[in-house]
This record gives C-alpha cells, structure tokens and sequence, in this order.
C-alpha cells in the first residue's frame, strides 16, 4: 500500500490552482480497510482511500479489479445482491454508511447513480427526470426542478420542445444526460458514475466529460473508466486498482495499488505496476 | 515484369472466382430433395391443426346459421319449445362468471407473481418447490378443481352452497396458475437496469415495483388474463360439480340458491337432446362462444403486440 504524496507546492494546472486546498477540503467518504465479499469468494479486499468534495475521483484499472464493486459499496447498490458483505469501515461525512441505523434508501438520496448502459425509463422526457423528486414526495414546483436538472444535465435545449416524448426516442448520449440530469434532480450530494461513456461515441462522451467538470462545482463525483485517457481528462484525484491471486491462483481480488493527484499517477506515479498500466504496457 | 505479374495477378483471379462458382452451386441432389421432404411434412402438422379449426367452423355455422337471431341472446331455455328457446341466463351467468374470476384472479394473481419474482430468493428450496407446484398446478384437469370446488367453496371450510359466486371462485382457482405464470414472465422481461436506476434514485423497493415494474409489465399481465379468462368462459366440467344447473329460466343473480348456469354447460345440455332443433340451437350457442373467445385471443395478441415494451 502506498502512502498518500503531499501535494506538490506549485499548482500544475489551472483547477489544481483554484482547488489548492485540495487537501484539507471535506472529506465525502472515507474508508479504512473495506473489502467486499460475494459469498465465500472476496472481490476487494483491504480499500483504504478518502474521497473528497468537489473532486472527480476516478477509479481505474483492468477488468476484474474490482472498482464497480467498490463503487456499489458506495452507494449501498451491493445490498440488492443477497451474497455480497461488505466489512471494514466507510464513513459518509464521519458516519458509518453500514451502521445498524442506516437505511439503504435513505443513503441511495444523497449519493446518486449513473450506469454503464443509459437505463432510462420507458416513459416521457418529463417523467424520467421527476421519477425521483415525485417518490420522494416533493412535487412542489416540479417543472421548475425538471428544468433546473436537465439544464444542469447539458440537456435541456435538445428536448424543451420534446419533453413529452418517450425517452428511448433520444440517442445513447442523450439517454446518458438524461440519466444524469434524473440523478441530480433528487439534488444528490454525490454522484457515482459506472463507465457512463462506454457505450457512447467520441463526441457524446466529450460532452459528458466536460459535463463532469460542470457539475463537480456542485457535487462530488466518483468515476469509474476503463478509459485511462478519460481518468486523466476529468479526474482530479485517481485511484488505481489492479488484480491480485493468491498462491495457486484460484481466487482473485481486487486491491488498491495507489491512490493520488490524478496528474501524479499519470506522470510521476510512486508504484511500478501503475506505471507499466497508465503506459500501456499491462493491462 | 510489371505487365508479367498482373497478367499473373488476372489468372489468379480468373482461378478464384471459377473456384468460388463451382462450389457456391453444388448442394447434393439429395440434400435438396431431403429438404422439400422435410418442409412439407411441417407444412402437413400446421395444416392438422388449421384443418381441425376450419372444421369446426364449418360444421358449426352450417348448422347453427339458421339459429342465429337477436331471440338467441334475450330468449330462455325451454325443454319443450325449441324454436322459442335462447341463451339469455346461460350468457348472464356467463358474464357474471367471468367478472368474478377477474375480481379474484387479477388481485391474487398478480401479487403471486410480484412475490416469487420481486422477494422470493430462488435459491432456497420452499420457493422452488412453490414455483415448480404453480406449474404443476397449470396441467391439472379442470375437472378436479371441480371437486375442489365442491369440497371447499360449495361445501366444507367456505360453505357457500351452489352458488354463482362458487363457481367463479372455482374458475378463478382453475385459471390462478396461468395467470401467475404469465405475470411473472412479464415481470421477469422487465431488466434489472430498470429497478437499479429506479433504487439508485432513493425509491423503495415497492415504489420501484409499482411505478417502473408493473407499468411496464401491464402489457404481459393483461396478456395472460385475458387468455386466462377465456379459459374459464370455456370451462363446462367443473361448473357441473359446483351447480350449474341446466334449465335457468330466469336471470341469475351472484348469490342466488336458485341456480345458475353458463354458456358451455347450456351448449352441452342442447346437445344432448335427441331433437334436431336443439341440435341447432346448440350450434348456434356454438358460434356465440367460438365468435367470442376467437375476439377475446385476437384482442390478447394485438395488445400484446402493440404495447409490449421492446428494452
């Protein structure tokens, strides 16, 4: 495991400059030795790492590492799965997300969710994005809230004039920005976002990555990318994850190699296998 | 040697295509006699079953033609004056019938199939067990249930004595498995994307059922009821043990003792009679039935087409 580098006293880039407080800023999640198991068969084990507010941290490494399991954890998406447990600590704003008093519903408020493959529901523009606020019993101005998320989502002068419409009428990247646009009209204080691109082309996966950077003024954003160039555009923060197997190779987990300024891991990175991964060479 | 080599170039091509053309031609004989076989004996099973409801089609509006009038619907059944008898409360207690099996069956039914599909773990062995005995449970004979009926709704633990409701509840039992069977496939087609994005967003796991999962799978569910219910309408054998009763001269009433009767029961009691005209009045009652189940199947597969959720 590495240790955390101590930020480098001269700003890099621009956004490095203005979030030069990066490292005392809140911390969203903190987790302290969580492993994920399905069944008998762990899938993480030993994640320690703090996400903080306002990043974009990005989780990356090969197929099979592991970074949607962590990034379920996050959000308690693992419950619906009967045979995953997860153990370790993982605070929320300093309170155990897996305490006895916790509801799943209530943490799946506050810390949205986007998917691989755009999942809109077979309904209207309108109903997609007011399916959360209208569970969630605040239909006071709801056109208004719509309007806020879609425009907050890059959306909305593609479909004001449509909002009627089914929502599998849009394309993958709209569907995508839909997804998201559904996600912060329940104003979330963060959202988790699993490959949200792998299914799109160059030019819808530009959008919702300058996308990213928009919304994490407002949220805090976790990724996960098998795309590495993507991690390096959006991300302030990087954890890279890799495989591990233990001696006769018959079971295989996922483990934190090395977690820092995303401009680190792609220049300057302190372990050797992030290096041969961010380079191409494996993975 | 430019010119050498593409003269090489052209015979190499000229070599490829010859090749190519002599071995996109050559399907054996046998093979294409095997294949015509084959296809027409297919042809030959699908024309089975077309002829056999061609048939009874025929014979049935040959027969039943000169029976076809407004007096066969308002008409009572009469045993001794066969032109002025109808149908009228055999096709009230038909429609009654049929109101009660979907009071009943769209309620159970689909909280069955919500249950084994949406809280059942599948992996413990009571559930298998339930969900193997619902199919089971869709091959018994109708007229077992008939027995059920009489042992437990007409007499026994309900004790409702025969009446209409009796034979509703009966039904209802007949056709519950075909129903749970068809929601759940329904419910299953909707994909867990769904349910996920709908639980990432703060919605209970109920709310996701009732505002993603079975608005989507109404489609498939009112499928299957109404193929369900167009079973009972058909179902003579088990109405027989729970009372329906043959000659209902009055219209019948839910809760009635005085009896009740139903389309297929009054069909077959026509038929039974050795004079010609309730022959035909039996053939009529024939038409009534086939003309209304054939509606019923069509209305099933075009709301299936036209509103089944494609994902």
């Amino acid at each position: 495991m590495i240790e955390q580098m101590e930020r480098p006293a001269i700003a890099v880039r621009p956004e490095e400059f203005r979030q030069a407080d990066s490292g005392d800023r809140e911390k969203v999640f903190e987790l302290k030795g969580v492993g994920v198991d399905y069944g008998d068969a762990a899938a993480v084990k030993d994640i320690s790492m703090d996400i903080r507010r306002n990043d974009v941290t990005a989780l990356i490494g090969p197929s099979g590492c592991g970074k949607s399991t962590l990034l379920r954890c996050l959000n308690r998406m693992n419950d619906l799965i009967p045979a995953a447990n997860v153990h370790g600590e993982l605070l929320y704003h300093g309170e155990d997300l897996y305490g006895p008093g916790v509801d799943p519903v209530q943490v799946r408020k506050l810390i949205g969710m986007v998917f691989q493959k755009p999942n809109p529901f077979p309904k209207s523009i309108y109903d997609n994005v007011a399916f959360g606020p209208r569970v969630l019993g605040r239909t006071e101005s709801l056109d208004v809230t719509v309007e806020k998320a879609l425009r907050g989502a890059a959306l909305w002068d593609e479909v004001k004039d449509r909002l009627s419409d089914n929502a599998f009428g849009l394309s993958g990247g709209q569907q995508q920005r839909l997804c998201i646009a559904r996600c912060i009209a329940v104003e979330p204080d963060t959202i988790l976002m699993d490959e949200p691109c792998s299914a799109l082309d160059p030019i819808s996966t530009g959008k919702i990555e300058d996308l990213m950077i928009e919304l994490k003024e407002e949220f805090s954003i976790v990724i996960v990318t098998h795309n590495m160039q993507q991690a390096a555009r959006v991300s302030d923060r990087t954890a890279f994850l890799m495989v591990e197997l233990d001696a006769d190779e018959d079971n295989r987990w996922g483990r934190l190699v090395e977690y820092d300024e995303t401009e680190k891991i792609f220049t300057n990175p302190a372990d050797r296998r992030t290096e041969d991964y961010v380079s191409g060479k494996v993975g | 040697m430019g010119s050498l080599s593409s003269e090489r170039a052209r015979l190499a091509g000229a070599g490829a295509r010859a090749t190519v053309a002599a071995s996109l031609g050559g399907q054996p004989r046998r093979d294409v006699w095997l294949n015509a076989i084959f296809a027409s004996l297919l042809l030959l099973a699908v024309m089975v079953a077309l002829a056999a409801l061609a048939a009874l089609l025929i014979q049935a509006f040959v027969k039943g033609a000169p029976a076809l009038s407004p007096d066969l619907f308002t008409n009572v059944p009469s045993t001794l004056n066969p032109d002025k008898a109808g149908f009228r409360p055999a096709i009230l207690g038909s429609l009654q019938l049929i109101a009660g099996v979907i009071l009943f069956v769209v309620p159970v039914g689909i909280g069955a199939a919500i249950y084994l599909e949406e809280y059942a773990d599948s992996s413990r062995w009571w559930n298998r067990v339930v969900e193997v005995n619902i199919q089971n449970l869709a091959a018994v004979p109708s007229i077992i249930y008939g027995i059920l009926g009489l042992a437990f709704i007409v007499r026994g633990p309900l004790d409702l004595g025969f009446i209409l409701v009796s034979g509703s509840l009966t039904l209802a039992l007949l056709v519950l498995p075909l129903v749970i069977i068809a929601s759940r496939e329904a419910i299953r087609a909707v994909p867990s994307s769904i349910r996920e994005g709908s639980l990432a967003l703060g919605a209970t796991k109920w709310q996701t059922i009732r505002t993603q999962v079975l608005p989507a799978s109404i489609p498939g569910i009112a499928t299957g009821v109404i193929l369900a219910v167009s079973r009972a309408l058909g179902e003579a054998a088990p109405l027989l043990l729970v009372g329906a009763t043959v000659f209902v001269t009055f219209d019948p009433t839910p809760f009635s003792e005085d009896g009740f009767s139903a389309m297929p029961v009054q069909i077959f009691q026509y038929f039974q009679r050795p004079q010609d005209e309730f022959q035909t009045l039996a053939a009529a009652g024939v038409i009534v039935m086939l003309v209304v189940l054939l509606a019923m199947n069509s209305f099933a597969i075009w709301l299936r087409n036209r509103y089944e959720q494609t994902w």
